[in-house]
């Protein structure tokens, strides 16, 4: 089971990460779950410094950008078990 | 690649054509095609409507790209680690320059704040990044150089500098550490690393465009709306109306532009093009320029959020030393000018 998750307290384009990795999980049709964390005290324990983070698999991939869908099926594809 | 670098130089010429001959086609537009009369309130305001719009669009753009393309080569975590363990004034003055190309929004100021005080940049230093960095951004340069010139443009950069790294050089000395808030204290140092992949330069300029298409998307109402009502206030409002109430010759305009400034909100896009109308109905650039820096750099919504992390009276220390400096600044320039 793959684990993603998206930090953020709540800005708009934290949500549209979000989105985009659901509809990227789904489309490829892994077993992933995808969770929106938006506690601040494990925002910044997670050690990102811009909304939203990117966490696949315990890794932070990226923060303060959101990825294209390439970007984000290959960072996938690199972190899942 | 080279497809991309090519189709970048077409959008050029085009740009370069459409905006050298703007005023021709305003007047053409405005005169022949909707054959207003001239010198009417309503065509003046029209005009200034029709010539300012595309070319506030058109200056936004190139420069939104070409400052994406510039903050690929900055992050948060290379920022952080150029200030960690500087020296205080020079920390400040290093972290205000960063300030303006490092990439920032104002919702991520907590994350932001801590990893920069975690990574061991000093209080004082930090807050000269989170002065300067909302108050000195490509929007609001685009739009002062656009409508009153690449000078104000310039006093504007320089003056927003030396207040962000002013302020914090003197937050630091006060040695407020203790006011930040005891969770904050408490976490454990941890610092991520994100490998940074090498970056092409063909992606460099991808983030550019992605920067453009983002900023344009989210400030292209604000700045028709405050052009509009610029407009309004250019065809309809008598010369000289303001020189009384935000004139020179009244001393308490600067403080109460700060006043009424801070508390209220909204991005340079939709604050400027309403400044540069006042302007010119005889508000002093001085006061002018204090009410615009106070509504940018200085925000309700941002203070709301650092109350998480800092206490009461370190906010208030942090509003009441920024608007010092802005309320100088003001006097300042009234008296050059």
């Amino acid at each position: 089971m793959n684990s993603i998750k998206v930090y953020g307290t709540g800005c708009a384009r934290c949500k549209q990460l979000e989105e985009l990795c659901k509809q990227t999980v789904a489309e490829l049709n892994i077993e992933a779950t995808v969770e929106k964390v938006s506690d601040l005290e494990a925002i910044v324990k997670s050690g990102i410094m811009m909304t939203p983070g990117l966490e696949i698999n315990g890794k932070v991939v990226s923060a303060g950008k959101i990825p294209t869908k390439e970007t984000l099926i290959h960072w996938i594809k690199e972190n899942s078990n | 690649m080279k497809n991309k670098i090519l189709l970048l130089f077409v959008v050029l010429a085009v740009w370069i054509l459409i905006y050298t001959n703007l005023l021709t086609i305003t007047d053409y537009l405005v005169y022949s095609l909707l054959g207003m009369e001239k010198e009417r309130h309503l065509t003046n305001a029209a005009h200034f409507f029709v010539y300012e719009v595309p070319k506030v669009l058109l200056l936004l753009t190139i420069i939104v790209f070409v400052v994406g393309v510039i903050r690929s080569y900055f992050s948060p975590e290379r920022t952080r680690k150029i200030l960690g363990g500087k020296s205080l004034f020079t920390g400040n003055v290093l972290a205000s320059l960063l300030g303006i190309v490092t990439p920032f929004c104002s919702c991520s100021a907590i994350p932001l704040f801590i990893g920069f005080v975690q990574a061991g940049v000093p209080l004082g230093v930090t807050f000269s990044f989170l002065i300067a960095a909302p108050m000195i951004n490509e929007i609001a340069v685009v739009l002062l150089f656009g409508l009153f010139g690449w000078k104000t443009a310039l006093i504007y950069i320089s003056t927003g500098l030396v207040i962000a790294i002013v302020s914090g050089f003197v937050i630091g000395k006060l040695k407020l550490e203790h006011l930040i808030e005891d969770w904050v204290r408490k976490l454990s140092a941890s610092q991520t690393e994100i490998e940074s992949e090498k970056i092409t330069f063909t992606e460099r300029i991808d983030s550019g465009i992605i920067a453009v298409k983002e900023i344009v998307a989210k400030v292209w109402l604000y700045i028709l709306i405050g052009i509009a009502v610029g407009a309004g206030i250019h065809g309809y409002v008598p010369e000289n109306f303001m020189a009384g109430l935000m004139g020179k010759s009244a001393w308490w305009s600067v403080p109460v532009s700060v006043l009424i400034g801070v508390p209220m909100y909204s991005n340079a896009a939709g604050i400027i093009p309403v400044v540069q109308a006042l302007l010119e109905k005889g508000a002093s650039l001085g006061t002018v320029l204090a009410f615009m820096m106070s509504v940018i750099g200085l925000s309700l919504p941002e203070m709301i959020i650092l109350r998480k992390v800092l206490k009461l009276k370190l906010i208030v220390v942090f509003v009441c030393v920024v608007a010092s400096g802005i309320i100088m600044v003001g006097y300042l320039f009234n008296v050059i000018y």
